[in-house]
């Protein structure tokens, strides 16, 4: 078996050696030129005169452009077509890309970008959610709103109510590679990228339009990224388009990374978001109703913004069984940069607003948060659905596992990035099946895999919850400074595009005459291991060792029209489409040695580096000599489409989700309620990746996701100033975690539980569902916060030493 | 300027280096060396950490801010130059692979390096070793468990090699240009009054920035840490005399009088960046924010400049005129601090919104002389609270004289405002700071009467 081991990173060995090569490590030729973006000072105004003369005679400086110096708009937008490469006479944000030098070196590049001169007329910025709110400034005609029941009448009838607001940041992804894009022209002006992308495809599509070129003459590759998280889904377009035009002008390959700095000026981050809240509940704190209003500072363009709101709409209930639910979402429009992608897409600012809504119940009703958690579950799956058999092989080929076609795509316009999840909907032809019988969510899937009534009893067993809970409150008795706090947080997480049609993957294997394999599919490499779970799944269909196999960049020109490497989708939907390809050859192979040897081809057994024909044994190596002499195809693609999932976004309603992941955790913390300072004690995860493909690389991704979303929630604070120039732009003033920052004790485990949907060897997706288990640590901080006096804490995050003093003076004050 | 170091077992010599090129451009870019990698180009995510090595050891140190003339004479080993010589894996990399400690692996590099260099010194402090190294993708567990299982591999023959180097054949003040790596204070002093509108250069840990981020041509550099006679600590009747150009870790090694010194030094910066920022820098940058001068204020240390052979002492305190001027001439410079013998009655709070390689938001100092349960002497000294490291006197003298209880807090609430009008900024609030301030005032009281106070100290 190749999968289920517990197998290293493919690339760890070139890690540690230095010699994994990403974008700006790739040798480039000499007449090579560097590229650099001279940014906008102001956040917002009218740009009524650029001078770049300046620039243009610095040292090393080989051309300029201005934006009429472009070939055209040059649109960077995964969406909207509302982001031109560079600002024209309007000016959206305090960093915007203006002009583009292009020198002989990166430093004089940087250098000359300097040095231009921008008059503006400036006008006032919409930096807040109250300044966009007051403008009336949003993405769309207005805001979405999905109800569920009558929340209003549910709240207004309940015996207790209660409103609040949650405010929390965004997040700087802090990918330690920065964004970099090398560009080599061709002959015939097509072009080859090396791009840090999530989606190459999208790069592709881009690259072409702004060079009017069809887009089978780019060529995107992407063979690693130093870290992604989101932030290259959409925001390498510009580097992408600002070398290709610089190559095309030229003529001369042309390479763009941004400084630190600038990454951190220019690039988008996790969305902001504010969240009120009114709710309605018992005296056991059961929900009776909840009324969401969520609000998403977008910044100057649209990019993701529409789907990353929705899917915080899709988490609004995470693990909790609500029947009267209404959740209105504002998607704002502000002179900042553009809010994108970042790991839980919108997710987690949701899920974080129903958990305030539980902290804040339990408080009012004096109860255990975690009994009032559990009192509102969902009731778990019942025990004939979930198979709980050890992991085995499927059952079914691949081939016969994708649903009917449900709806079709209609023909894209020109200019539609249909690869983008940044795309209009495409609305279902048909009316959306009905769901049946059975606990819905607030947008009417089947809750049908519900894990977290058994998960939280085991965690809440193996970490000791009850005793700690007694341990942690004799702790306040005793002492009146530094007070300590225990939450337990669940994560219900949905797994799929939310645009359904992205729900695609192909694959293309090689089997060489040798016997090796190579093997590539449409997902990209930043870290999570999913070229080795991929690698894993080829060598298990072809019973090879994984010497066998070899994982090659991903390609625009060997798999097509490729979605983007996000949504946690990569192992699920690449993993399947690879079985697909593998299984293809293998039954080629199987029809030509069983004739060969005058056997069934059904008897042909491909294992352990073997392949047995009745009595017959040959290494695969030989096996494949065989095939090849035989004229038998070695090479096929694999295509994967995820079925049953159906979603029309404008109601609200649908299966937008082929099944949920789920995950527990328990974090306990101290805080000095002097100063604010706090740390992590001790975490302990239960996370559920189905039959894990890889157990050592999703215990990574677990303990990864965790310690990024305890970042996003505690120290990672951006702050921009009343010019709307971001003050939080390097590491220096950015704060990640850093080692000591991870729980002094660090549990974490995998709940071995098939996937009950015939996901790629029943495994689960684990890119972002852990991110969330990072909201135990806020908990718990608002948990320490809360024994210092008799107020609820009503702690925005990110709770920084800062936040958290003033809490502990609110919940003093009795506020 | 000419220049001779070890890099990765092999001898290079260069000439007529610009000596603003940073050792890690020059690995990438003039060398092909692309292992070595920029995460942030300012010295705090730690991608780019190299081994350096000389005689005093083998340090790790941030190569985006390391100057190619820091290097004259030096040992230097990258990612690259960690292998043995017929590729076997260093222990730290082999259970950097083995334990997972590795997803991106862009930070890896860097995570290896200060591994190695942890690993060769035998330090097992892992969470000190490696605060100087940012991962956005393991969450640091998996990067400690590889570190744990190296400590008791041996360390490879061929590292120790580096420890051993013996040449220098190039002559950094050779060359052409403007630019001076001076052997001696005494020299210094000389080529400093001749050249006064030259930059210093210590440990390059905030001059590296001016390059790398503000893209600032420095006409003439004087580099110091050649200058061996300003690396010294003596035990001398005053106290002890720390040379300015005593590294951060170095001091740190020699704080254990003074325990929350210490503590506050562990915290300082990251390793690489204490291993090349020097006391003199700190002090003489001026910065309100730098973490030493409200410390040496409580000590009540003595500050000592020099203009060639003319030498002047003073309160530290007094160095700092205001925000961005000091009390220094053209061409005199940073010589020592001493501080003086006393008992430790010395409590230093760091606070910033991570423990670890953070500037802080405020840096309280307190100093108090408790006679027959009075205040009898107090010395308080703040960083982040004003344009200077500033002593809050009307604190002081609100406190001085009253019985060392809880009523003294409630007298001197008043003088805090007194002393200081700090401002907001992105580490924190005004009224944060100067609430923080107060209340690090109680917990200076609460840990004179056995109170828990400190977060750092509780254990699960």
């Amino acid at each position: 078996m190749s999968v289920r081991k517990p197998l290293p990173h493919d690339a760890a060995p070139l890690h540690v050696t230095g010699a994994a090569r990403y974008v700006d490590d790739i040798p480039v030729p000499a007449n090579c030129l560097h590229l650099a973006f001279g940014l906008s000072e102001h956040a917002a105004g009218t740009l009524t005169d650029l001078d770049v003369s300046e620039a243009r005679s610095a040292p090393g400086v080989v051309q300029v452009w201005r934006p009429r110096d472009l070939p055209g708009p040059c649109d960077c937008s995964p969406s909207n077509h509302d982001e031109p490469l560079l600002s024209g006479k309007h000016i959206q944000y305090l960093g915007q890309p203006v002009f583009l030098v292009a020198a002989t070196s990166h430093l004089a590049a940087r250098k000359a970008a300097r040095l231009g001169r921008m008059t503006v007329t400036p006008r006032p910025a919409l930096l807040t959610i109250d300044d966009a709110l007051a403008a009336d400034s949003r993405f769309e005609d207005g805001p979405r709103i999905w109800e569920k029941g009558n929340a209003a009448k549910a709240i207004d009838s309940a015996p207790h109510v209660l409103d609040g607001v949650i405010e929390m940041g965004g997040q700087e992804h802090f990918y330690l590679e920065g964004q970099a894009c090398l560009v080599l022209p061709q002959d015939n002006g097509d072009m080859v990228v090396h791009g840090s992308t999530q989606h190459p495809t999208e790069i592709q599509h881009k690259v072409a339009e702004a060079l009017g070129l069809p887009m089978h003459s780019v060529r995107v590759e992407t063979r690693r990224m130093g870290g992604g998280f989101g932030g290259k889904e959409s925001q390498g377009n510009a580097l992408a388009v600002a070398c290709a035009v610089a190559a095309h002008a030229t003529g001369r390959p042309a390479k763009m990374r941004y400084d630190r700095d600038d990454d951190m000026m220019i690039t988008g981050k996790r969305h902001d978001f504010r969240i009120a809240y009114r709710v309605g509940f018992d005296d056991e704190g059961r929900l009776l109703g909840v009324d969401f209003t969520q609000y998403a500072r977008c910044g100057w363009a649209q990019d993701l913004s529409i789907p990353v709101a929705d899917r915080a709409m899709l988490h609004a209930d995470n693990a909790y069984l609500l029947d009267n639910v209404r959740i209105e979402s504002h998607r704002l429009k502000t002179n900042t940069q553009s809010a994108t992608a970042y790991r839980g897409f919108g997710g987690p600012q949701g899920m974080l607003g129903i958990e305030r809504v539980l902290d804040h119940v339990a408080h009012a009703v004096g109860r255990d948060p975690l009994e009032v958690r559990q009192a509102n579950y969902y009731a778990d799956a019942p025990v004939d659905r979930l198979d709980t058999r050890g992991p085995s092989a499927p059952s079914r080929s691949p081939e016969g596992i994708s649903g009917p076609k449900k709806h079709g795509v209609g023909e894209a316009e020109l200019a539609e990035d249909m690869a983008s999840r940044g795309a209009a909907s495409v609305v279902p032809a048909g009316p959306i099946p009905d769901q049946g019988p059975g606990q819905t969510t607030p947008y009417g899937q089947r809750v049908e895999d519900f894990l977290l009534n058994e998960m939280t009893e085991a965690l809440a067993t193996s970490c000791d919850y009850a005793a700690r809970r007694a341990a942690v409150q004799a702790w306040n008795d005793a002492n009146p400074v530094l007070k300590k706090g225990i939450a337990l947080t669940p994560v219900k997480f949905g797994i799929s595009f939310t645009l359904t049609h992205l729900n695609q993957a192909g694959a293309l294997v090689h089997v060489y005459q040798d016997g090796s394999i190579a093997l590539n599919h449409g997902g990209t490499e930043m870290g999570q291991g999913l070229f080795q779970k991929v690698a894993q799944v080829a060598a298990q269909m072809m019973g090879v060792s994984m010497e066998a196999v070899r994982i090659t960049a991903t390609d625009t020109s060997k798999v097509p029209n490729t979605s983007a490497t996000a949504a946690s989708s990569g192992s699920d939907l690449n993993g399947m489409a690879v079985r697909a390809a593998c299984a293809q050859i293998r039954r080629r192979m199987a029809v030509h040695l069983a004739e060969l040897f005058e056997n069934a081809p059904e008897h042909v057994v491909f294992d352990d580096g073997l392949v047995t024909v009745g009595g017959h044994e040959l290494s695969f190596a030989e096996a494949a000599k065989l095939c090849y002499e035989g004229r038998v195809s070695l090479s096929s693609t694999g295509f994967y489409k995820t079925p049953e999932i159906t979603w029309d976004r404008m109601k609200g309603q649908g299966r937008p989700f082929y099944y949920f992941a789920y995950g527990v955790s328990c974090s306990e913390v101290v805080l000095d309620t002097l100063t604010g300072e706090n740390r992590i004690l001790r975490t302990d995860i239960l996370h559920d990746c189905g039959a894990s493909l890889n157990p050592a690389i999703d215990l990574g991704q677990i303990e990864g996701g965790f310690v990024q979303g305890a970042g996003w929630l505690t120290t990672e604070e951006l702050v921009w100033d009343a010019q709307g120039r971001l003050r939080t732009h390097a590491p220096s003033t950015y704060k990640i975690p850093a080692c000591s920052d991870r729980p002094d004790i660090f549990n974490v485990a995998l709940f071995h539980r098939r996937n009950p949907e015939d996901t790629i060897y029943r495994s689960k997706a684990v890119g972002e569902p852990p991110f969330m288990h990072g909201i135990s640590v806020l908990m718990a901080l608002s948990d320490a916060v809360a024994t210092c006096g008799t107020g609820y804490p009503m702690l925005d995050a990110p709770a920084t030493p800062e936040r958290l003093l003033a809490a502990v003076q609110r919940v003093r004050d009795g506020v | 300027m000419d220049i001779t170091f070890l890099l990765n077992g092999e001898s290079v010599e260069l000439r007529d280096v610009d000596p603003t090129t940073t050792l890690l451009d020059w690995l990438r870019e003039d060398r092909g060396l692309t292992g070595t990698k920029e995460g942030c180009n300012e010295g705090d995510c730690g991608a780019c950490t190299v081994m350096v090595s000389g005689a005093d050891g083998a340090k790790a140190l941030n190569a985006c801010i390391l100057f190619l003339p820091q290097l004259h004479g030096r040992a230097v080993r990258t990612v690259e130059g960690l292998q043995g010589p017929r590729r076997e894996m260093h222990p730290v990399q082999q259970a950097m692979v083995d334990h997972h400690g590795s997803q991106c692996g862009f930070c890896t590099p860097g995570f290896v390096m200060s591994m190695a260099v942890a690993h060769l010194n035998g330090e097992t402090a892992h969470d000190d070793a490696l605060a100087g190294n940012l991962c956005r993708c393991t969450g640091y567990a998996p990067i400690v468990r590889a570190a744990q299982a190296a400590a008791n591999s041996p360390v490879p023959d061929w590292l120790k090699r580096d420890l051993d180097f013996p040449g220098q054949h190039a002559d950094p003040s050779a060359g052409q240009g403007p630019h001076h790596a001076p052997e001696t204070a005494d020299e210094l002093a000389e080529l400093y009054a001749r050249h006064p509108e030259a930059t210093l250069v210590a440990g390059a840990t905030d001059v590296g920035l001016w390059v790398t981020k503000q893209l600032r041509d420095l006409p003439e550099v004087i580099f110091l840490n050649r200058c061996r006679d300003l690396q010294r600590i003596e035990d001398t009747e005053q106290g002890l005399r720390i040379g300015a150009g005593v590294s951060i870790e170095t001091l740190r090694s020699r704080m254990g009088d003074h325990p929350s010194y210490r503590e506050m030094l562990r915290r300082y910066g990251s390793t690489q960046v204490r291993n090349a920022a020097t006391i003199g820098g700190n002090i003489a940058n001026g910065s309100p924010i730098g973490d030493n001068p409200p410390v040496l204020i409580a000590l009540g240390a003595t500050l000592h400049l020099r203009y060639r052979e003319t030498r002047r002492e003073m309160p530290i305190e007094a160095f700092f005129l205001d925000y961005g001027k000091q009390d220094r001439h053209p061409g005199e410079f940073v010589e020592a601090v001493t501080i003086p013998h006393q008992p430790d009655r010395l409590k230093v709070y760091k606070l910033s919104k991570r423990f670890d390689q953070d500037i802080s938001a405020v840096c309280g100092a307190f100093n108090l002389t408790i006679e027959d349960g009075m205040v009898s002497a107090a010395r308080i000294a703040f960083g982040g609270m004003a344009g200077i490291p500033k002593r809050a006197t009307h604190v002081e003298n609100a406190l001085i004289g009253r019985r060392w209880e809880e009523p003294a807090l409630e007298a001197a609430w008043d003088a805090w405002a007194q002393d200081f009008q700090p401002m907001s900024d992105m580490r924190a609030s005004a009224a944060y700071r100067l609430t923080a301030a107060r209340n690090m005032l109680t917990r200076y009281l609460l840990e004179d009467l056995g109170g828990s106070t400190s977060v750092l100290e509780v254990t699960p």
